[in-house]
């Protein structure tokens, strides 16, 4: 069996209806799960980005990005390793303050994380950690270990690469003048 | 036109101009429901466009496979929602795995009542999206004119696929101004790769150099119309080609240089030499695991070379040493032109060993048996020899198709039409139908057996409703042979639903009028097939073959495509 890894796939589409469906049915064809997913407007007008995480072989992953590259409206697909991209996620604790037994320890295991206080109430303070998937599982184990976390919620992570990569935009005029180009020689 | 541009038109009108400016001439559909205001439309429209009524959706989807691989243009199928839509799912993924243009239209229910479950309400794009190329529900009038272009850019460019647009009530009816359209770029889709020189380079030398190569034939160089492309490459190089299922009709069957089908069931020299070759080159076709056999044994020692215009093909079974990404058409024109003729007479000879291995235990026994109850093969030898074999071959699924594979012969380009990848019996008939219509002068012989006949049998009612002059021939063993054989070999002769107790076929021609003749021995052969193609008309021809007949060679599934079984 070859070894399943955490792939980061970086997908630019098309702004249409149905694309986030057709990407999805791929991973469902190869049955497997999506770890994350975050689907936002990117730098270019019209040009949606997908960030999906996943944990696959890497014959696997082959076949997913060349299925979902083959999608009409994808506009590409690359997929990384950990190494390979600088990566993001952010959370949210609604923690529950009755069980702090000492504030200052608490106060300053929050601080070392960099964390962000949203709200203070008497009964419970929200706090925001942005940082990598070890950190806030780091922080989550933390909060989770006094016993206080009431409400936990993660976003899907965002990468972007360490290499230098043609930007789509740069793809698509180069695209955009070969075919131009061939229709008024 | 000043009066297309000004004057208001319903959505139906739209279409329907849309089509017609994209050069169709012939639709397959059946009317319902929520497609009525286009068939209502299409009324005014019976000069220019020519719609025929199956008798089901599936064979809609069929017939304009059939009519667009023997053409070579989109086929186009009419629909209505609901039922009548998803009974053209197993044709479009037909399509899909065949990479067939085909245009599936659809009717929808007004968009107003989506989501509803609304009388016949399916969500049809979201079902068919993973099974073909391009799925789309237009919802306003005026998207029409676009996006109908669109379907047929993205249906007949870059590798050919299925296309569906479903159109809701609302874009049927509304009223819009109908203004011509043409797409022949989409931003995200490069339809027409770069091709890199490097690469051309590396497989020209790569060829120069070889002893003993070997090419593969795919469909992929029918659908880039690189025939002649791939003639004048085979011919400079001297380079002995296997052709796949789909591509069997690239180049003429008596081609020196054509060695015939590969495969499970193809010709024994081809999958010997596929082990054997020092450099395979691909073009057009995608290692299936029916040419592959077992796949870690598949070319080893081989450099493999892969032309393919579609870059998820490249690598996916077998490792590509020299990818050649790029339309064929293009790229076997630069190899051209960078090949030394090169005399490899010895090497293309030594095919001839197997050839003759073949021919001796496989091939006289099953076209000249002497005696006993007919042979699959030899009626389709005889039907093939009758027709000077000029004629298209549509084949139906199973043992019937390999046997029309192995002995029908090919003279001119894009005349065999069967399901390749998904292997739908029930393909045949409707199939047939489309591919007179796209090639009324030339003769179509279908070939089926008992099983797949009986699963469009309906299609008898279009044939003769329009009088089409289809050619059927049945090989009946009364029988699902393939499955048959395979329980055979495989499951210690355990026949587990595999004998079928037929109708008499023939009472059935005669209740469609279809002339029909049942032959039993071979002294009436040749006589039956030259009715059959003497009939102006369609012709029903039952051959009852030996119930156990097996096809042979055979490689066994899972095992290395050169431990051919020669008998059984």
């Amino acid at each position: 069996m070859e070894e399943n890894r955490l792939y980061t796939i970086i997908v630019h589409s098309e702004n249409f209806s149905g694309i986030l469906n057709q990407v999805a049915a791929v991973f469902t064809r190869l049955q497997v799960n999506i770890e994350s997913l975050n689907v936002s407007a990117s730098s270019m007008k019209d040009v949606h980005k997908f960030t999906i995480t996943c944990n696959t072989s890497a014959k696997n992953i082959d076949k997913i990005l060349k299925q979902i590259n083959k999608k009409l409206d994808v506009i590409n697909a690359s997929c990384y390793t950990d190494d390979e991209i600088f990566q993001s996620e952010i959370a949210m604790f609604k923690i529950s303050t009755d069980e702090f037994q000492n504030w200052e320890d608490t106060s300053r295991l929050l601080r070392g994380y960099n964390t962000h206080i949203v709200e203070i109430t008497p009964d419970y303070l929200v706090v925001e950690l942005a940082g990598s998937s070890e950190a806030i599982n780091s922080l989550y184990r933390e909060l989770d270990e006094i016993n206080c976390v009431r409400q936990f919620v993660r976003s899907g992570r965002v990468a972007v690469t360490a290499s230098t990569l043609e930007p789509v935009s740069s793809l698509l005029s180069r695209r955009d003048k070969r075919y131009c180009s061939r229709r008024n020689p | 036109m000043d009066t297309e541009n000004n004057t208001l038109v319903s959505g139906s009108e739209a279409l329907l101009r849309a089509l017609i400016r994209e050069g169709t001439d012939t639709v397959f559909g059946y009317p319902g429901g929520a497609i009525m205001p286009v068939y209502d439309a299409l009324m005014d429209h019976m000069d220019e466009i020519e719609h025929i009524l199956v008798r089901h959706e599936q064979a809609a989807t069929h017939a304009a496979e059939g009519y667009a691989r023997a053409s070579g243009k989109p086929g186009v199928c009419l629909v209505t929602g609901g039922p009548g839509a998803t009974n053209t799912l197993t044709g479009i993924a037909d399509a899909m795995l065949d990479s067939t243009p085909i245009i599936v239209i659809a009717g929808q229910i007004a968009a107003a009542m989506i989501g509803t479950d609304a009388f016949q309400e399916v969500d049809f794009t979201c079902v068919t999206q993973p099974i073909c190329k391009w799925s789309y529900q237009i919802n306003s009038p005026d998207e029409i004119s676009s996006v109908v272009a669109r379907a047929f850019f993205v249906a007949r460019s870059g590798r050919p696929g299925p296309v569906v647009l479903s159109i809701t009530k609302d874009a049927q009816v509304g009223m819009t101004r109908y203004v011509p359209e043409r797409v022949s770029y989409i931003r995200s889709y490069d339809h027409d790769p770069e091709i890199d020189i490097t690469r051309i380079r590396e497989a020209a030398a790569a060829i120069n150099a070889a002893k003993r190569p070997f090419v593969l034939a795919g469909h992929g160089i029918e659908l880039g119309g690189a025939q002649e492309e791939f003639r004048m490459f085979v011919e400079k190089g001297g380079l002995p080609f296997g052709c796949t299922l789909m591509g069997l009709s690239v180049l003429p069957s008596s081609h020196p240089l054509n060695k015939g089908m590969l495969g499970m069931h193809g010709n024994l020299c081809n999958n010997i030499k596929t082990n054997e070759c020092d450099v395979l080159i691909a073009v057009g076709m995608r290692f299936d695991d029916r040419v592959t056999g077992d796949v870690s044994t598949y070319a080893r020692q081989a450099k493999v070379i892969h032309l393919d215009i579609d870059p998820a093909e490249i690598g996916k079974n077998v490792r590509a040493d020299i990818p050649v990404l790029g339309d064929c058409r293009k790229s076997l024109s630069m190899l051209t032109e960078r090949l030394v003729k090169t005399d490899r007479s010895a090497w293309t000879e030594s095919f001839r060993k197997y050839q003759d291995e073949e021919y001796d235990r496989v091939i006289s026994k099953e076209l000249y048996p002497g005696e006993g109850p007919l042979n699959m093969g030899e009626v389709v030898n005889a039907v093939s020899e009758a027709t000077g074999h000029k004629a298209i071959l549509v084949t139906d699924v199973g043992q019937n198709q390999m046997m029309a594979a192995r002995y029908f012969r090919f003279t001119e380009r894009l005349s065999i039409i069967t399901s390749g990848g998904m292997g739908t019996m029930g393909f045949a008939v409707p199939a047939g139908i489309g591919a007179c219509y796209a090639r009324p002068d030339r003769t179509v012989c279908v070939f089926m057996g008992d099983g797949g006949l009986q699963m469009t049998m309906e299609e008898f009612g279009t044939i003769m409703e329009h009088r089409i002059p289809v050619k059927m021939i049945l090989l009946n063993n009364n029988y699902l042979g393939n499955v048959r054989q395979w329980q055979q070999l495989f499951y210690d002769r355990r026949y587990s639903f595999t004998h079928l107790a037929n109708p008499d076929f023939q009472i059935l021609a005669s209740a469609y009028s279809i002339p029909s003749r049942r032959v039993t021995c071979r002294e009436d052969l040749e006589d039956a097939v030259s009715e059959m193609l003497a009939s102006d008309g369609p012709f029903f021809l039952e051959a009852c073959v030996a119930e156990e007949g097996n096809v042979m060679p055979m490689v066994p599934p899972g095992r290395s495509i050169d431990e051919m079984m020669m008998e059984c």
